[in-house]
């Protein structure tokens, strides 16, 4: 497979790689570039993530030991909350919206997304969101009631302050992001593959976007509303989670969850994605068992909507809601145990390459099993209600969001770093990062089974010495300042590398799929000729014509005038509707001129976004 | 899955509001010792859920219009009438704002007889539903209009079929969302 790997074109000279098109701040302002937006999220999901683990590293310094007073309650309060929502909402879902981005076109062939101006106006709308919800922590006045926000205790009655009307409107603004581009990618994937690519010879990475994007359009209309009616109660009065009305406080977390949960699949599934992208290349053989992968993902998708009150094991649902929800969360570990058997499937005899991408790759497969494990023993209701509020729970959820997303994050990041920069991140460095890494995080998180077990509840900023939590308490902080010396040797590679890499060439890994028979980084147009599609692994299995489109479309140095593509208009318009929307929520807050001047910034922007053209017109 | 979650919640809340007034019962205000009557208004409704359902067949006959302008010969001066893109798309629109016009009315008549949207679960579940669905039907007006504006600037034909489908397409879904609240609130006890 990867000795046939269809050779493609080497560099004339050994040219510093560069961005095509325009350079300068403006021409990232205005892109609609499916690559340079891509690249945006990047950086802007990876400053929330080191924002996030900044939180996170306050937190084990307050947790250390006990009666400890680095952070007041109140402050911790605001801390853990952030932490939670910084690292769900701003750090891995823009990250894997990142991978959506710069990837889903190239890996079926297209010149770009759906809409792309579209596209830009999502990235906008989450870095105005992600910077209205993270502001309110420099005046001490961030949103403390959880990343899930419970009622009442997140009503006026008992939150009187600003901190949860910026949790309530950040939400609802970054909301209207992921919308967005679930549409866009939605159209895109059904519309715009090349010739001959069917779904089911598309790269599994699209695939599992692919189903994220459904659960996106399902899963967020239904927090929506769980937003709505908190902000009409906060803000106008109504009655929704007033109990003194009657109203029932299960609504909310009802809500939460049907939304919640599903939620986390988008969380973990792009991340899957990856190491099925990751894994087949580094071990020389195509991924194990494709159809399976692509069923038990749609199975995973489906399922997903079928579990959420296992979140509600201890509010007295009753024994036969507790026994169906238990049944059907038992039922959701076969999908994704036959993904982890696929996995070792894809890598069991094949000429394995551990590089730093492949580490984490398999890093995901074992870390995400052990959080696995952990999340099935929480499936039996009374099993779960004595974990249910410890760090038991704690120690799930950081196994497969942090073992499994940001793993799988990590191996995408190494993979395809040489594809979207040209350059090759340090190997030496990354193992260094890998190693640091897998040894702090399971420091940080295993001892929380311990302590959970132990009877340490969540979302305490100290407790008492005595209780059996001491020690477990000191490995995690240590875990935790290893995992923040790793991600510093991280930063460090990404900065260095983007200048001083070794050139990476279309394909430095042999990969088999459609973006590695471009250059690095691509040219704006993407692909010269868009090529006619035959199976899985264009660059593995392709035949003639697979060999003279890969050799066409490796060459670097040709403009889209040359070729005669068309390319769509930078513009303005969809950062000044994003502008208009962010504005409008910002007046719910000040004062309420600006909710005008907001809604007629956005209107009259996005008229004038829809009244004019996307491209040139075609000759 | 908006509309889902808000019907879901209006029939979460059916029967829970502790004070009224109510859709479907009377009620006597302790403090004042006021009788109100059932609030819903079910002949009105019925007459502005005809509008609406009667505006989506004006729609079909609006996306038929541009389908197929130019594609048969019109003999007769009502055929050509008929057959006017304009027509239709001003018909369901003005169908359209009929709707809001009854749903205006109404609102503003339950808050005059002392139903507000934070007067009890009631007045906040409906107002908020219905008032989700108004703000979807404007949209849809202002989006017929501005269809509207393009056929009267450089017209429209089969070469917009898509676009017309799918402004057909977003009418259809706000009509049918409108069955669905029409019966579960107004209709069913």
């Amino acid at each position: 497979m990867a000795s046939t790997a269809i050779p493609t074109q080497a560099p004339p000279h050994k040219a510093a790689p560069h961005y095509e098109g325009q350079s300068g701040v403006w021409s990232w302002i205005t892109t609609v570039d499916h690559k340079r937006i891509g690249i945006l999220y990047l950086y802007t999901a990876l400053t929330f993530f080191v924002i996030g683990g900044f939180e996170a590293e306050l937190i084990r310094v307050q947790l250390q030991g006990p009666n400890r007073h680095f952070l007041s309650a109140e402050l911790y309060n605001q801390i853990f909350t952030m932490h939670g929502t910084t690292m769900i909402f701003l750090a891995i879902m823009p990250l894997s919206a990142a991978f959506f981005n710069f990837l889903i076109p190239l890996q079926i062939g297209a010149r770009d997304v759906a809409f792309p101006r579209l596209n830009a106006f999502s990235y906008w709308v989450y870095l105005f969101g992600g910077i209205f919800i993270t502001l309110p922590i420099l005046f001490q006045a961030a949103p403390n009631g959880g990343w899930f926000g419970y009622v009442p205790l997140t009503t006026r009655d008992f939150s009187q302050g600003i901190n949860i009307d910026f949790w309530v409107i950040g939400l609802q603004v970054l909301g209207v992001s992921s919308l967005a581009a679930a549409f866009n990618f939605l159209t895109t994937i059904i519309n715009l593959r090349a010739p001959g690519m069917t779904l089911m010879r598309m790269p599994m990475f699209t695939w599992m976007a692919f189903v994220v994007q459904f659960l996106l359009v399902l899963a967020f209309p239904v927090i929506t509303i769980a937003l709505v009616f908190l902000l009409f109660d906060r803000f106008f009065g109504t009655n929704f989670y007033n109990i003194h009305a009657g109203a029932d406080p299960l609504l909310w977390q009802h809500l939460f969850w049907i939304f919640g949960h599903p939620e986390v699949y988008i969380l973990i599934l792009p991340a899957f994605g990856l190491v099925s992208e990751v894994l087949p290349t580094y071990s020389g053989k195509p991924l194990f068992g494709y159809p399976v992968m692509v069923y038990s993902g749609i199975l995973i998708g489906v399922l997903g909507f079928g579990v959420w009150a296992h979140h509600m094991f201890a509010v007295g649902m009753g024994p036969i809601a507790d026994a169906i929800f238990a049944l059907s969360t038992m039922l959701i570990g076969i999908p994704t145990g036959v993904k982890i058997f696929n996995w070792m499937a894809t890598m069991a005899q094949g000429s394995i390459r551990y590089t730093t991408s492949m580490l984490f790759g398999i890093a995901l497969v074992a870390l995400f099993t052990i959080g696995g494990i952990s999340g099935v023993m929480h499936s039996s209701p009374p099993a779960d209600l004595q974990q249910t509020d410890t760090y038991f729970i704690v120690a799930h959820f950081h196994y497969v969001l942090f073992g499994g997303s940001i793993m799988g994050i990590f191996a995408g990041i190494y993979h395809y770093f040489p594809k979207i920069t040209g350059r090759l991140l340090n190997e030496t460095l990354g193992k260094w990062h890998f190693w640091i890494n897998f040894i702090g995080m399971n420091l940080t998180f295993f001892p929380m089974h311990f302590s959970g077990m132990l009877g340490m509840p969540r979302r305490i900023y100290t407790y008492d010495a005595g209780q059996g939590w001491d020690s477990y308490n000191l490995m995690s902080s240590i875990g935790a300042y290893m995992l923040a010396v790793a991600t510093l040797i991280f930063i460090y590679n990404f900065f260095t590398s983007r200048k001083r890499g070794a050139i990476a060439g279309a394909n430095p890994w042999h990969a088999g799929t459609l973006e590695w028979s471009i250059p690095s980084p691509p040219p704006e147009y993407n692909f010269a000729m868009i090529p006619n599609v035959t199976s899985r692994y264009p660059l593995w299995e392709g035949n003639e014509t697979d060999m003279e489109s890969a050799r066409i479309n490796s060459q670097e140095g040709k403009s889209a005038e040359e070729l005669g593509i068309v390319l769509p208009y930078s513009t303005i318009k969809p950062l000044i509707v994003a502008f208009g929307l962010i504005v409008m929520f910002c007046g719910l807050i000040t004062t309420h001129v600006l909710i005008f001047a907001g809604a007629a910034i956005l209107v009259g922007s996005l008229y004038s976004w829809l009244c004019s053209p996307l491209e040139p017109e075609h000759h | 899955m908006l509309f889902v979650s808000l019907i879901s919640t209006y029939l979460i809340y059916k029967g829970r509001s502790r004070v009224g007034p109510f859709p479907h019962e009377t009620w006597v205000d302790p403090t004042s010792g006021h009788q109100l009557h059932a609030i819903l208004n079910i002949p009105v409704t019925s007459a502005s859920t005809f509008t609406l359902l009667m505006s989506s067949l004006f729609m079909v006959l609006a996306l038929a219009a541009v389908e197929n302008k130019g594609r048969f010969p019109m003999r007769t001066w009502w055929q050509r009438r008929l057959a006017s893109s304009k027509l239709w798309l001003w018909a369901t629109a003005i169908a359209g704002t009929t709707f809001l016009g009854f749903q205006a009315f109404e609102f503003t008549s339950f808050v005059h007889e002392g139903l507000s949207i934070r007067t009890n679960l009631f007045g906040s579940s409906f107002f908020t539903l219905t008032g989700f669905h108004g703000a979807h039907v404007t949209a849809g007006v202002i989006w017929l209009l501005t269809l509207l504006s393009i056929d009267y600037k450089r017209g429209l034909g089969p070469a917009d079929s898509l676009k017309v489908d799918i402004a057909a397409l977003y009418w259809h879904f706000v009509d049918v969302v409108w069955i669905a609240i029409f019966t579960l609130v107004y209709l069913i006890k």
